[in-house]
């Protein structure tokens, strides 16, 4: 494995809220073109995993490589450089969030075309041009000029989807992206990422959608307390998984459907 | 009636100078508000420190002695202001710290995911504020400030005692030269309410404006 296959490279993240260890050392590795599905029980430490690979939460020990780009989070913390070299990680790694986190202000394109203009300091008619693109591609041109008050859950994840999209990332992380849709709307937020997964984008997607997870993953990877606890294909995963954690997790996940407060008594 | 009517062009000096303290005063307190909330969110701690003393310091002590002060104790320190500007330079410091709040208000109030997806694509810090919490926190705090605004056109009266001839002024000098101290002050009081019934239709109407904004 070259280094040009890596996306994402993560090697022994700890991360503390107060007293609390939420990632007690985790190794990650993201090959270019990999979708790999991030599994496991609330509190496990999933958010908290990918917003430490965006370096929206800076992790207490370890290292994240970016294309060749490398954070080290025991070095000094506040210097003019690192800031910059965070900045630069976080323009590769875009975040598609639960909440959508539209801003309420902007159309769908303005949303869309907000950070190729203001981070990555493309022209305008460019950027629009792109943008009117990616809305076409996530199914929303006719929804170019509306703000996000009027668009259906479903269509606010994918004009978000769209935002990530135009930063042009190295990988795509996304958290629940369904989690807070009216199972009616999943499916087309759900079609929208498996595009992706078709065209070859890199993506790490925390999900507690099985069937979906089976279709697009070509790795499931179980956390439990801050760890990793296993790496897997989808179909040894979800057929003969090794780990009875995972046997118990699964089958209350089939049962009920995502019940975090279930989930933990297990 | 007659003496009264002889006032009236006085009367509408009074009141333009009144809507120009206001006004002007307003606009700088805007900016220099909008600064001093920048200091007080800001994570440099001095910064932080100087602009939580600056609100405490303009918020708990009375108008009136602050007007006092600058008017009559920068000669002291050889620093001479006419009248207006002396009323101006109060007027703006007093309301940059209550709109300071305001703006403070309105930021925190921005949902922290704004923050998120911003930083998460490599804004910077001031991009990201220009760009995504300031629109959304001036909307929220507009209400609050439209009241400033009220407030302060009320509390210009009290530049008549650094011998501002404003409204206040005016109806006090067309008072003690008529003897008709209840006419004059109604009709001055008259005029208040009027410039500030203006006030709230505009504030009204912008606020509307705005809420169909994110629609
Ligand atoms: N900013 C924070 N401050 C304090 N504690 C936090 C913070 N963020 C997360 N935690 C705690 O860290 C633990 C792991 O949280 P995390 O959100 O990463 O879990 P998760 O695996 O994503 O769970 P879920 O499936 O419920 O989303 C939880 O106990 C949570 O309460
Ligand atoms: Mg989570």
């Amino acid at each position: 494995m070259t280094s040009d296959d890596v996306a994402i490279h993560a090697q022994g993240l700890h991360k503390s809220f107060g007293d609390l260890e939420v990632l007690k050392s985790v190794d990650l590795t993201v090959r270019t073109g990999e979708v790999v599905v991030i599994m496991g029980p609330s509190g496990a430490g999933k958010t908290t995993l990918l917003r430490c690979l965006n370096l929206l939460e800076e992790p207490d020990a370890g290292s994240i490589t970016v294309r060749g780009r490398t954070v080290n989070c025991a070095g000094p913390r506040h210097s003019r450089n690192r800031r910059r070299l965070i900045r630069d990680i976080r323009v590769r790694t875009a975040m598609v969030f639960q909440q959508f986190n539209l801003f309420p202000h902007m159309t769908a394109l303005q949303n869309v075309i907000e950070g190729p203009i203001h981070v990555r300091r493309l022209p305008r008619p460019y950027a629009i041009e792109v943008g009117e693109r990616l809305l076409a591609r996530v199914g929303l041109t006719d929804k170019r000029d509306e703000h996000p008050a009027r668009l259906s859950g479903g269509q606010k994840q994918r004009v978000a989807i769209a935002r990530a999209l135009a930063m042009e990332p190295e990988v795509i992380l996304f958290d629940e992206p369904t989690s807070a849709l009216d199972p009616e709307l999943r499916a087309e937020v759900l079609q929208a990422i498996k595009n992706l997964a078709a065209h070859g984008m890199t993506m790490v997607i925390v999900t507690h959608e099985i069937a979906f997870a089976r279709e697009v993953a070509d790795r499931v990877v179980f956390m439990d307390k801050g760890y990793i606890l296993e790496e897997q294909s989808p179909s040894v995963f979800f057929s003969n998984p090794a780990n009875t954690r995972i046997r118990s997790f699964l089958r209350l996940m089939s049962d009920s459907g995502p019940h975090p407060e279930l989930e933990e008594a297990s | 009636m007659d003496l009264l009517a002889q006032s009236v062009p006085i009367l509408l000096k009074g009141m333009a100078i009144t809507i120009f303290l206001g006004v002007t005063s307003f606009v700088l307190g805007f900016w220099l508000g909008g600064l001093i909330a920048l200091a007080r969110i800001s994570r440099f701690a001095l910064l932080k420190a100087l602009a939580i003393v600056y609100v405490s310091v303009f918020r708990g002590t009375p108008l009136l002695i602050q007007i006092m002060l600058v008017y009559f104790g920068l000669p002291q320190l050889g620093i001479q202001l006419s009248p207006v500007p002396s009323a101006i330079l109060t007027f703006t410091l007093y309301s940059a710290a209550y709109l300071s709040e305001n703006f403070r208000g309105g930021i925190l109030a921005v949902e922290k995911g704004q923050w998120e997806a911003a930083g998460s694509m490599g804004m910077t810090y001031s991009r990201t504020l220009r760009r995504v919490v300031f629109p959304q926190a001036l909307r929220i705090a507009t209400p609050a400030i439209g009241n400033r605004f009220i407030a302060l056109m009320k509390d210009t009266s009290l530049a008549s005692v650094v011998t501002v001839v404003e409204l206040t002024r005016v109806a006090e000098s067309v008072g003690s030269s008529t003897f008709r101290y209840v006419e004059a002050f109604v009709v001055a009081g008259a005029v208040y309410w009027l410039i500030n019934s203006v006030l709230s239709v505009g504030q009204e109407l912008l606020e509307r404006r705005m809420g169909r904004a994110y629609a």
